[in-house]
């Protein structure tokens, strides 16, 4: 095994001839149908959603089930802004201001505080970023009774404030984790030759650091967005107020249903509304979701 | 009383976050060098003190709390009493939460090795670098994205009997008819949760599993190939004691994700039939929010992280065991 490893790595092999020496496990043509087959798995409850909320509201509650909308309509869209005493759509304000605050929170945090344990340690500094990763192994799920508590004493119990500041906290770990990384990645020697050439030390890591950083950025910037958009239990608990709920605990509101039955229609309609923005964002932005995540995970 | 413990959280902060400013500034300027450094120290104290100051407020401290709280009875309104570890000893006899804390070691049961497998499986078919693959990853990755919350009410629309198109597939096949409700059952109830779990993250299991198989030189397997090894061979001996770091990894987290389980269970199955479905989480959740009974419901935490706190453990061990190989 030994010599054929070292007749292997002497001379870099023709990527043909490699292909050729190992042949793929499936025949060409049953990979692709095995794979799509499993695509549609993957991807018909995402068609059902839509043709779903798609359907007017008669063919919606129709038994057994159609399996594309015969007479398409907005309605359940449209309906979705007066489903009992609740507008939907000022619900997804809620969502986008919770998520988005959050969002930018966290990046302008991670990066000051990311810069500053990569870059500008101090006394202490590697022990306090080492307890921030604490935070990582116990979940917010755990301390949600006291947190409770701490929002109701501060006042920000019920509010879309509180709610975004906590989101916040637990995106904070990661991000700064991954900010740190990408700043302690750019040599010193670049920091110094700005700081030579007249740059304070902000403005060094502005106009110099930042640039790099970018990737890391986005990668933190859509996990808290992620993250926020999709919560649930802290807003379920931390809210109470019917006209602050952010998105995910307002589709508790439609399928609890007007008359104690649940419009499916206006149901799907909401969870589309909720999963489409994370499916386009995924699709225009994988690449540093995808990359975040394996240098979250596997470092 | 309670009005006190946030305050103490925050002044700790105050001394905590922002230690080296002053110390800075008392240092007499003796060389220039030397206080350039000391400036360089306290611009980044400050900027790290934002986010230290939020996690101090939002997750130390709750942190704390949670361990006093769960040594007292807590009203909603904040009246408490010292009773010791009683809340402790009322959780190991208290029926409800025993049986919330089986189901959730069930439940982690039955979802991780489905997880593992079918994450593995796919791993393996999209691993090769060649034309598709890398668009068939990006599909059986897009639920990742989705919330629990959301993919749980499509979920429930999807399993409903007689509306559901899923339950609609199974009743054409002859595996469901008029008096079948998935729901009603335990068993059944389970079953569609752990499929709408699935869905929704076996392409996170997938990922991180491919990026393991890929840091495998390709050199190694064709070595062993070369030396007679079939392809079951290779894989049993060469390919997967190599992956063993990713899947410690892998494990950990379909370990620790069930562990915290709650969304799909409240919106799915509402913990019923007869509440054979409440989670850990789940019990706390109803424990704190629904009796109000704050500081059993932080008793309750403080198990909770104790076995998270065992998984980690681990995971930590069976991490250094491989980097010793």
């Amino acid at each position: 095994m030994a010599s054929a490893t070292y007749a292997d790595s002497a001379p870099a092999p023709a990527p043909a001839k490699r292909r050729r020496r190992t042949p793929p496990v499936m025949p060409r043509a049953a990979w692709w149908g095995t794979s799509a087959a499993l695509a549609v798995l993957f991807v018909y409850p995402i068609y059902v959603m839509l043709q779903q909320s798609l359907k007017d509201p008669r063919e919606a509650a129709q038994t057994p089930p159609t399996h594309y909308p015969h007479n398409p309509s907005f309605d359940n869209y449209t309906g979705l802004s007066n489903t009992g005493d609740i507008n939907v759509f000022d619900h997804i304000g809620n969502s986008v201001l919770v998520s988005v605050g959050a969002t930018i929170a966290t990046v302008v945090l991670a990066t000051l505080g990311g810069y500053a344990f990569a870059k500008l340690r101090f006394p202490g500094s590697n022990l306090v970023f080492f307890a921030t990763l604490a935070t990582f192994m116990i979940p917010f799920q755990a301390i949600i009774t006291p947190l409770y508590i701490v929002l109701k004493d501060l006042g920000l119990q019920n509010s879309l404030l509180g709610l975004g500041l906590v989101y916040t906290t637990f995106n904070l770990p990661f991000g700064l984790f991954l900010m740190r990384n990408s700043f302690a990645s750019v040599p010193g020697t670049l920091e110094e030759a700005a700081l030579m050439d007249g740059c304070g030390t902000v403005g060094a890591m502005w106009r110099v650091m930042l640039p790099v950083a970018v990737p890391g950025l986005i990668t933190t910037a859509l996990f808290t967005f992620f993250a926020s958009w999709n919560e649930f239990f802290a807003a379920l608990i931390l809210i109470s107020d019917q006209e602050q709920f952010t998105l995910p605990v307002t589709l508790t509101l439609i399928s609890s249903g007007v008359f104690g039955s649940i419009d499916w229609g206006l149901l799907q309609a909401g969870v589309a509304l909720t999963i489409v923005p994370c499916i386009v964002i995924y699709l225009l932005l994988q690449r540093y979701y995808v990359g975040g995540l394996l240098s979250g995970a596997l470092k | 009383m309670t009005r006190h413990m946030p305050a103490a959280g925050a002044a700790q902060t105050a001394t905590g976050a922002t230690p080296a400013p002053p110390a800075a500034a008392r240092r007499p300027p003796r060389r220039r060098r030397l206080t350039l450094r000391g400036r360089r120290q306290a611009v980044g104290a400050l900027m790290a003190a934002p986010a230290v100051l939020l996690i101090t407020v939002f997750f130390l401290v709750p942190l704390g709390l949670t361990f006093y709280m769960s040594l007292n009875q807590w009203s909603l309104l904040g009246a408490h009493t010292w009773i010791g570890l009683e809340n402790y000893t009322r959780a190991f006899s208290d029926q409800g939460f025993r049986d919330a804390f089986m189901f959730t070691l069930e439940y982690t049961a039955v979802i991780t090795p489905i997880l593992f497998l079918i994450g593995l499986g796919l791993a393996l078919l999209v691993r090769r670098p060649r034309r598709g693959a890398r668009f068939f990853q990006s599909v059986y990755f897009l639920p990742v994205v989705i919330g629990f919350a959301a993919s749980s009410f499509l979920w429930l629309y999807l399993a409903q009997p007689s509306v559901g198109p899923l339950f609609d597939i199974f009743k054409a096949l002859g595996l469901a008819d008029e008096n079948t409700n998935w729901f009603a059952n335990k068993g059944s109830a389970l079953l569609v949760v752990v499929a709408s779990i699935t869905w929704k993250i076996v392409g996170m299991q997938m990922l991180l599993l491919l990026a393991g198989l890929q840091s495998i030189p390709v050199e190694v397997e064709e070595a062993a190939r070369i030396d007679g090894a079939g392809r079951w061979q290779t894989f049993r001996y060469i390919t997967l004691p190599l992956l063993r770091p990713t899947l410690a990894l892998v494990l950990v987290f379909s370990v620790a994700g069930s562990l915290l389980a709650f969304d799909q269970f409240f919106i799915m199955t509402n913990g019923g039939p007869n509440n054979t479905t409440i989670t850990a989480v789940y019990e706390i959740y109803r424990v704190s929010f629904v009796q109000f009974q704050l500081g059993y419901g932080a008793a309750l935490s403080v198990l909770l992280m104790v076995v998270l706190a065992a998984v980690s453990a681990v995971q930590l061990m069976l991490l250094r065991n491989t980097d010793h190989n």
